[in-house]
């Protein structure tokens, strides 16, 4: 299984609060393949985000599995949690989240500081994921001296400088400008190419429609897989 | 499944600790100021208080603590004892006694400016007579004018001590300089220096023991004979080393009838004693230190409950990026600890400089106890420590959806 699947949801269900219950995803299943490019796309209030913390093991599900590369995270301590996090899940958020004291190439190895990889060999990687987002003529410059697109660029060097094995991205482009905005996803279907598993979640359809497949989300619920349409899941 | 260890080196602990002060340096400066006030004044306290006093204590031993005092105590019946009139010749014949001299407590006669000075008002002041070498035996030497010489030991002639001369107004020796003394007047050869073993020797006008006889009446009769005397006080110098010898057979020597009548007593033991004492540290500036460290704490507490509020997306980042609840706990507590360790160690740095300058200017010898310097950064650590629990451990316990969302 593990070698096929990056990400698996099995009847995830997330309810909040008690009095009265809030149901924010209701039985959501659907499987990734490692290598794919996927829109998850939805209005605003629909449970996106919290699908992306769900699939991101920020937190648990009440009721379903969440596997990441064949490993069910239900169950796990925070420790392992924490563990699968810094090892398998690169995350790309809409407002950067950079450290803006620290230098660009010290951002994209800090993606590697909790995995326990030795400081020399996360600088190495870390010039490595710059060239691959074309941001190595800006290693030592400092976020803030960096436009949007070049900070989100960063961000998804941050993401991806540890091979995870599945790259959440959040709005990736909901911070840009529309020129900026197509690079950026030019950049995710470059790295798609090179066999990276992205996972983006938008509101907006159009951009969604960019993507190879769209899972489309309402009331917490998917209400259609283009990989299902085309009989390309079980 | 991942076995390999996620922990942080300690270079990255510290680099990952140390980014809110890199982040914010004038708030991590302001705040670690108060503990570097704090810590600064505990141990410029302690630093000058150990300073002054060895300064003393080397005073002290520069006058020699081989000197010994015998005076006479109490009588059996309650009563002021005398000393032997040849207590001092029987002393000079023991071992180990180098030099010995002595003075008579003259209690009748009382010294003035003039004689028209009310005759209550003594100013505390006594009148002694003195063997003509006790100048060099207490070591005190003369801030003006001549000591007293074989000749003018015979004639109304005193020499004032320091405190004496001060209270009688007289701070120059000029050639028509008297005072009122026993009532009659007496010049004034000279003035003393003060005198730390022998502060009775400072408020005292000394003439010689020919001149007490003659002129104040201070004898004893001897088989009839008039001889001047007694003495009330001996001061004895002993070779270095055999103080506690002589000192043991002292009293017995002085007055063999009744040993017990006789006070013996090192001088420079009670001062050492007393410096001991009055170097402890100023109580009151040891507080206000003690104050600033905790007000400075509470800055401490304070800046880091706020780091947390604001640093809420990095919480949520680290998290996201692999780190576990103990490692963002130990973030937090790391950087309070390292804020109060960088303020103690500047207050320590400050105290020591502040001490210096000041033993410096005193000419004491430098002195800062290690309990100060390394009481002040334990005081530091464990400040930080305690300021920096309740904000680490709310890091922790925040969410990381919670620390993601955007305000």
């Amino acid at each position: 299984m593990s070698g096929t699947w990056a990400l698996e949801l099995d009847g995830v269900t997330k309810v909040y609060g008690e009095q009265p219950p809030v149901h924010a995803l209701r039985g959501v299943s659907f499987a990734v393949r490692r290598g794919e490019l996927v829109a998850i796309v939805g209005p605003s209030g629909s449970g996106k985000s919290t699908l992306l913390h769900v699939m991101g093991t920020l937190e648990l599900p009440s009721e379903g599995v969440v596997r990441i590369g064949g490993v069910d995270a239900s169950g796990l301590s925070d420790r392992e949690l924490s563990r699968l996090r810094a090892r398998q899940i690169g995350f790309v958020f809409q407002q950067f989240f950079l450290a803006e004291h620290a230098s660009v190439r010290e951002n994209v190895a800090d993606g590697l500081l909790y995995a326990g990889v030795p400081a020399v060999e996360r600088y190495r990687r870390a010039d490595e994921a710059l060239e691959r987002v074309g941001l190595s003529h800006r290693a030592s410059f400092r976020p803030t001296q960096l436009s949007g697109g070049e900070r989100q660029r960063v961000a998804i060097a941050r993401a991806v400088v540890g091979t995870p094995a599945i790259v959440l991205a959040d709005e990736p482009t909901g911070n840009l400008d529309s020129t900026t905005g197509a690079s950026i996803m030019e950049l995710l279907h470059e790295l798609h190419a090179n066999g990276a598993t992205i996972l983006m979640i938008t509101h907006d359809a159009g951009l969604a429609d960019q993507l190879p497949r769209q899972i489309r989300v309402l009331d917490g619920q998917v209400v259609s897989d283009t990989a299902c349409d085309r009989g390309d899941v079980a | 499944m991942i076995a390999t260890d996620s922990r942080l080196g300690w270079r990255d602990g510290l680099r990952v600790a140390s980014v809110g002060m890199r982040a914010r340096r004038l708030r991590a400066t302001l705040s670690a100021l108060g503990i570097a006030i704090g810590t600064a004044a505990i141990v410029a306290v302690l630093g000058l208080s150990s300073s002054s006093q060895a300064g003393l204590i080397a005073e002290i031993n520069q006058l020699g603590t081989n000197l010994l005092t015998v005076e006479a105590g109490q009588s059996f019946t309650g009563g002021q004892a005398k000393l032997p009139l040849q207590a001092p010749a029987r002393i000079t014949h023991l071992d180990h006694v180098e030099e010995l001299a002595h003075t008579g407590l003259v209690k009748e006669a009382k010294v003035y400016r003039s004689a028209l000075v009310p005759p209550a008002s003594t100013g505390g002041l006594s009148v002694r007579a003195t063997s003509l070498n006790l100048t060099a035996v207490l070591g005190v030497g003369l801030a003006r004018g001549s000591w007293l010489n074989a000749g003018t030991a015979r004639e109304p002639v005193a020499v004032l001590g320091a405190v004496a001369a001060q209270r009688l107004g007289i701070d120059r020796i000029r050639p028509d300089q008297r005072i009122w003394l026993g009532h009659q007047w007496f010049d004034v050869a000279g003035i003393l220096e003060a005198s730390p073993l022998e502060t009775d020797i400072d408020s005292s006008a000394l003439v010689g023991y020919p001149a007490a006889q003659q002129y104040l009446g201070y004898l004893s009769l001897v088989h009839g004979a008039k001889e001047s005397g007694p003495p009330s006080s001996i001061y004895v110098r002993t070779a270095t080393g055999h103080e506690a010898a002589v000192q043991s057979l002292l009293a017995a020597t002085a007055n063999p009838e009744a040993p017990n009548e006789v006070n013996v007593s090192q001088p420079s033991d009670v001062l050492t004693a007393r410096a001991a004492a009055a170097g402890a540290f100023d109580s009151l500036f040891l507080g206000l230190g003690l104050v600033a460290l905790v007000v400075g704490a509470v800055g401490v507490a304070n800046i880091m409950i706020i780091s947390v509020l604001e640093r809420r997306s990095e919480i949520g980042l680290r998290r996201a990026l692999g780190a576990t609840k103990g490692q963002i706990r130990t973030q937090f507590l790391a950087e309070s600890i390292l804020l109060a360790l960088v303020g103690g160690v500047v207050g320590v740095l400050a105290g020591a400089a502040a001490t210096a300058g000041y033993a410096e200017s005193k000419g004491w010898a430098i002195l800062i106890p290690v309990e100060a310097w390394s009481g002040g950064i334990a005081a530091a650590l464990l400040i930080g420590a305690l300021a920096g629990l309740m904000p680490a451990v709310r890091a922790s316990r925040m969410p990381p959806t919670v620390a993601l969302r955007t305000v």
